[in-house]
């Protein structure tokens, strides 16, 4: 068993070395610099106070985002359409706090309203994806991806429709929110929330005890291993299943209110900014594991932060954080099928 | 709008569907083996960077192509490595790929971003080009347009009216069986998967050296359009003919759009360009609603007659999906 784990250990560093070999080519071949690039990088996250901060601030919605996909993966289910259940949990905090801004109701209410509408819009739009899978037989990937369309033209129309600015609608968002209707923040500069960062890791916390410790998440495993076995001992899969997206749509739809209310201030038009495919990766690498997944994110989210700054000082694409998350969970990926084939273990 | 002009647009619904005929008949071909290639929408951006690239150093158009089906079909290997040798789920590994390689194509084309070079001339066929109407329609075309044509019945003919044809759809359907009659099923999986990686792969340049020439990164407009030729390729029910049909259309309703723009000022074109997803869910669910099981129950308590006429026009839309998709093969 010690050696099983030996291996797999070193299997685990051969691929992170290959897959940073594998990013240093592609950089060489870029004509980039990697050491200059990767210093930029490591710089970039943790070189200050304030780029450290951005990078807790870019882990709360990655780390909500995997919360949620750790339990439809759980099911065996596919959540692609994370995504557009960001920016619907987004839309919908940003019409409550419209909503009530003028009122008399106290900000502090109407921001907890707003919260509790991003989490409800979220719900609603993952259970679409879980309606056209259960009753139209759609499958969730590109039931998913269209919905994701759907909601970021759906988020387009309305900020240069309905809740444009007065005079001309831009792509930088619908007007400001007071700062009476903002989560409270480190300092008045800065976009880092305590609360978010307590209600990201209460998030993943919860999610951790649900899919170990509770009949549910015992449930939830069955359904997403063998879906017939289930069925026929009694557990109602597709309620499973659509309670398992309402969930994670909660989740996203979280994720998507703390971008409004604490880092944005306003709806813009890439609100969900790719954290739910982030989170797809982050549950790969982290094997779906609720323990290793906030130490990923915690990682990816540094990678996201630290290559902000490549455009400018190296004249590099800032997708170069992409190209090593993606060649890492790849790799990952392949090392364990050697592995599953070493061991003569057959993949799960 | 005069019909010349109709027809001018027409003949470019034809060009633009190309490289969703090539992604859809590509991926049809490696899906009929049985494995789902998901990286799709990373692939074309990545082939239609590395075929402009490649044009943009070499001066040759044909080098950009051969270099899109190049990536296509090393991207295609990466998969079958990881799915059919190692057995790692063909969905998990597509997807990172097609994440990966949507990134790696920003980052390796910065340098090309904006550039200007070659694109792909209009060959027209002498006689037949001066035919009116059908002439300007048909046979004013580029050569990969008339390639694509050639493409859905060449293609069509392979898998249902040839021998290897005949064991490719054993491969994706009854695998064992087809192996107890002596296929190394492992191997033609790779071969048809590298093969529909290589023809996908050339959707990628015929965007950047045909419809939408140039590389122009983030702003292309390309990304999304793997996915559309995903859900082409499951509406198309893994036939040529008829993903070619849902090619066209797709490509119809998109011109359609931008012809009535103007006269829709209201809607601001971000929206109009995103228009073809909800379609894509919509056809989706015409094609899936027929194998889910609440319509066969309801379906049973409808009379005789209108049921009959219900379920008639469910089978002609209801597609099914190779029985060994996206199961790896053990020989048992």
């Amino acid at each position: 068993m010690r050696e099983g784990s030996l291996s797999r250990a070193a299997l685990r560093a051969a691929a992170i070395v290959l897959a940073l070999l594998l990013a240093t080519l592609v950089m060489l071949a870029a004509h980039a610099p990697p050491l200059a690039a990767y210093a930029n990088i490591v710089l970039g996250a943790v070189g200050s106070w304030d780029v450290a901060a951005n990078v807790l601030v870019a882990w709360v919605p990655l780390l909500l985002a995997t919360a949620g996909l750790l339990i439809t993966f759980t099911a065996g289910l596919w959540n692609i359409g994370i995504e557009g259940q960001i920016t619907l949990g987004a839309v919908f905090t940003t019409w409550m706090l419209r909503g009530l801004q003028a009122s008399s109701v106290p900000p502090a209410l109407i921001l907890a309203c707003a919260v509790v509408a991003g989490m409800v819009g979220g719900a609603l739009w993952a259970m679409l994806a879980g309606a056209l899978k259960t009753f139209g037989g759609v499958n969730e990937i590109f039931g998913g991806l269209g919905l994701n369309f759907v909601a970021s033209a759906l988020n387009l129309w309305l900020i240069f429709g309905p809740w444009k600015r007065p005079g001309v609608a831009s792509m930088s968002g619908t007007v400001p929110f007071p700062p009476a209707l903002w989560m409270v923040t480190v300092t008045p500069q800065s976009r880092l929330s305590i609360s978010a960062l307590v209600i990201a890791l209460l998030g993943i916390g919860l999610v951790y005890g649900m899919l170990r410790g509770t009949h549910f998440g015992l449930r939830l495993k069955a359904v997403g291993r063998n879906e017939k076995a289930a069925y026929l001992l009694g557990v109602p899969t597709w309620q499973h299943m659509m309670f398992s997206f309402a969930l994670c749509g909660i989740f996203a739809g979280l994720a998507g209110a703390i971008q409004v209310t604490s880092v944005y201030h306003r709806l813009i038009p890439s609100i969900s900014s790719g954290y739910g495919y982030l989170g797809l990766m982050v549950a790969m690498l982290a094997n779906f594991n609720a323990a290793l997944a906030a130490p990923v994110a915690l990682f990816f989210a540094a990678l996201n932060v630290g290559s902000i700054q490549l455009p400018i000082v190296l004249r590099q694409d800032s997708s170069l954080a992409g190209v090593l998350q993606g060649t890492l969970v790849l790799f990952v990926l392949l090392a364990q099928g050697v592995r599953q084939k070493l061991t003569g273990k057959g993949a799960t | 709008m005069s019909l010349d002009v109709i027809l001018v647009g027409l003949a470019g619904v034809l060009t633009s569907a190309a490289p969703l005929l090539f992604g859809a008949i590509g991926e049809t071909i490696s899906e009929r083996a049985g494995v789902t290639n998901l990286s799709m929408n990373g692939k074309i951006l990545l082939c239609a960077m590395g075929g402009f690239a490649a044009t943009l150093a070499t001066g040759s158009i044909v080098l950009g192509f051969l270099a899109g089906a190049f990536i296509g079909g090393l991207v295609a290997l990466v998969l079958a490595f990881a799915s059919i040798t190692l057995r790692q789920s063909q969905v998990a590994v597509g997807f990172v790929l097609t994440l990966l390689c949507r990134d790696l194509s920003y980052f390796l084309g910065n340098p090309i971003m904006g550039a200007t070079g070659p694109r792909l001339s209009t060959l027209r066929i002498p006689l037949l080009a001066d035919i009116p109407g059908l002439g300007v329609l048909l046979f004013r075309q580029d050569i990969m347009t008339y390639l694509s044509f050639l493409l859905i019945v060449g293609v069509w003919i392979f898998i249902f009216r040839t021998r290897p044809g005949l064991l490719l759809r054993g491969i994706g359907e009854r695998p064992s069986a087809a192996y107890v009659r002596g296929a190394n099923v492992n191997r033609l999986r790779y071969l048809y998967t590298i093969v529909g990686g290589a023809i996908a792969g050339l959707a990628g340049p015929i965007y950047s050296l045909s419809v939408k020439a140039g590389w122009k990164g983030t702003i292309s407009g390309l990304d999304g359009m793997g996915w559309i030729v995903l859900a082409i390729t499951i509406f198309g029910g893994w036939n040529p003919f008829r993903a070619a049909f849902g090619a066209y259309l797709f490509s119809f309703l998109q011109w359609l759009g931008l012809v009535l723009q103007p006269a829709l000022p209201g809607i601001p074109s971000q929206v109009l360009q995103v228009a073809p997803f909800p379609l894509m869910i919509l056809t989706l669910l015409f094609v899936n609603i027929g194998n889910a099981e609440w319509v066969e129950r309801s379906l049973a308590r409808l009379p005789e007659r209108g049921r009959k006429r219900v379920v008639k026009i469910l089978r002609a839309l209801n597609v099914k999906p190779p029985s060994a998709l996206g199961t790896p093969f053990e020989k048992e």
